[in-house]
């Protein structure tokens, strides 16, 4: 039969166009350069840039994990700074009084704690859809932020502080001790790395590519046999862990958490920057944090802007979100994304 | 007609039922679809012909009434455990994925089959079974030259075909299709109305259609439904004969 014929000849040429696709992905060596660039560079540091940088690694964590969500499966939550704040605290309160808690326990703990809370979330927002979804997880997450914000559980509204870093011991032997700046910045580069190339495996996963099918078309995926609530409270306790876990490194980082975190001024921002960069894209989330983080810190720079304009900083953020949206809709990924098809095409 | 009264029909409805507050969308709708026989369903705007589809594919629960699968009651079953179980539907309005490739369409939709299609270690890329689910659904829904286009650059004939290789690619034994013809050009009808012949050989097939030639040609049982309820049900023939259906909605001249 011809058209048999037909069929296996396309099926090889689909197969050729896969190992193709596979290689070009795998000649993306882009992330492992930003990834040695991060390692080599503390030895240049400053406190102030070594600080910076930890905020820009936290951010991009946070960024990627709200990724899954929004860009890879069309969640669009508006309350992932609560994740990223019960993680924080969790770190803080799960700390003994006496000394440096282990890390071995305390990030289960925190990555445990926004899963958890994650779960419920998920499972009672996940019920409704688009501008009510945004709402009720918008809800959750004040919820959680008036608990810590109006109770005595984290301190009130001042926070509390965190007297030990965490640490990893065997014994008497310190294999992590986060006191130590190095050692702080090399567990966050290497929890970067993790979550970059986890989320990169997961979205070529089957489950990735149900994830993505349920962003275009939940009724089709639904016909097709798939049980589409499911798959995305998977993506949605995935993602809030992963919140978590970035709450972690925040704790570690600044030694002291207050009710902000779980702000949402913080869901807003992080959202932001996940549209910054470019949805749907892993590197565009690295660049939304890094991006909106940097622009943020020369706006408040009265060094750099003027005291007047420092002062007004949300004013001028305001304007270049408006600009942006307006003149880059696709983020930056979407510059890159154009150049390179311009050309050939 | 093709049709064994003695044979378990593949699906069949009993006095499916369906309100929407006052309103009696499908009232106690039964039918029998078998293997190697097309059904079609005919009706005017708001007969209740696509809240019957939805309520045999799972999208919506019945009133009342009771649907089986081979025999075994899935009443109660969602609409991915149906679709799993092999019954595959098509929409009236046209849903794909538009922004993947033809081939991608298809090979997620045979994911679905799979025994964990949230798998998520091995790349969906190098899945054997889904490749090959998906390259068998193209090739018999005559797409496979189409494969490697993005779906939604396709014409409107191309994308409702695209639609049902979708359903072919979860190798089901019932096709419940709504409207499949529905702004086709002369010459995509004629390839349309080819594939559903060769379909109907394998699989138990209902067909809503307004296009009344195509379902008197392709039909092998055609059952009239208005305002919720079965007017009729029959061969061509009958239906043609029935001065009831002529009254009620087909008008003169018209399928004579």
């Amino acid at each position: 039969m011809p058209s048999m014929r037909a069929g296996e000849e396309t099926l090889a040429s689909v197969r050729a166009v896969a190992r193709r696709t596979a290689a070009a992905r795998f000649g993306a060596w882009l992330p492992l350069v930003a990834a040695v660039a991060l390692i080599a560079l503390p030895s240049v540091l400053t406190p102030y840039t070594r600080d910076l940088v930890m905020t820009l690694i936290i951010y991009a964590i946070f960024a990627l994990s709200l990724e899954l969500l929004v860009g890879t499966t069309g969640l669009v939550s508006f309350g992932h700074a609560a994740f990223l704040g019960i993680g924080a605290y969790i770190t803080v309160l799960a700390t003994p009084a006496s000394g440096p808690g282990s890390i071995a326990v305390l990030l289960p703990l925190a990555v445990g704690g926004a899963a958890l809370y994650a779960l419920i979330v998920g499972a009672l927002s996940l019920r409704t859809r688009g501008v009510y979804f945004l709402m009720v997880t918008l809800a959750f997450a004040q919820m959680a932020f008036f608990v810590f914000h109006d109770t005595d559980v984290g301190g009130g509204s001042d926070g509390i502080y965190l007297y030990f870093r965490p640490v990893m011991a065997v014994g008497e032997h310190k294999l992590l001790d986060l006191d130590q700046w190095g050692q702080l910045y090399g567990l966050a580069v290497g929890m970067l790395i993790f979550t970059y190339a986890f989320l990169a495996l997961l979205r070529r996963s089957r489950f990735g590519h149900a994830l993505a099918g349920i962003r275009i078309n939940e009724q089709r995926m639904r016909a097709a046999g798939f049980r589409t609530y499911g798959y995305k409270l998977a993506a949605f306790v995935i993602g809030c862990a992963l919140a978590g876990m970035a709450g972690f490194l925040m704790a570690a980082k600044n030694g002291v958490v207050n009710p902000e975190l779980l702000s949402w001024h913080l869901s807003a921002e992080v959202l932001l920057m996940v549209i910054f960069g470019g949805l749907g894209s892993l590197r565009g989330a690295v660049i939304g944090a890094v991006g909106f983080t940097l622009l943020k810190e020369l706006y408040q720079s009265p060094g750099l802007v003027g005291t007047l304009a420092a002062d007004h900083w949300q004013l001028t953020m305001g304007i270049t979100i408006i600009l942006f949206v307006a003149f880059v809709p696709r983020g930056v990924i979407g510059i890159f994304r154009r150049l390179r098809t311009a050309p050939g095409s | 007609m093709t049709t064994d009264a003695t044979t378990l029909p593949t699906l069949r409805a009993q006095e499916l039922t369906r309100r929407f507050g006052g309103l009696v969308a499908v009232d106690r709708v039964s039918l029998d679809l078998r293997l190697q026989e097309l059904h079609a369903v005919i009706g005017t705007n708001g007969a209740g012909k696509s809240t019957l589809i939805n309520m045999l594919s799972g999208e919506i629960p019945a009133s009342a009434g009771s649907v089986q699968l081979d025999g075994a009651d899935i009443t109660a079953w969602s609409q991915p455990r149906r679709a799993r179980a092999g019954v595959g539907r098509s929409y009236q309005r046209t849903t794909i994925f538009p922004e993947f490739t033809v081939f991608e369409n298809c090979r997620l939709s045979a994911q679905a089959m799979l025994q964990r299609p949230w798998s998520v270690w091995r790349s969906a890329d190098r899945c054997g079974y889904s490749t090959d689910a998906a390259m068998a659904a193209l090739t018999d829904a005559g797409l496979a030259e189409a494969a490697q286009r993005v779906a939604g650059t396709m014409s409107h004939g191309q994308k409702r075909q695209l639609e049902i290789a979708m359903c072919l690619a979860t190798r089901p034994r019932v096709l419940l299709l709504d409207e499949p013809l529905a702004g086709m050009g002369a010459e995509e009808t004629e390839r349309m109305l080819e594939l559903l012949d060769a379909l109907k050989e394998t699989h138990a097939v209902l067909l809503v259609e307004h296009d009344m030639d195509a379902v008197f040609r392709a039909a092998d049982r055609i059952t009239v439904m208005v305002n919720g309820a079965v007017l009729a049900s029959g061969t061509p023939e009958q239906i043609r004969a029935s001065a009831e259906v002529r009254e009620a909605y087909l008008g003169e001249g018209v399928g004579a």
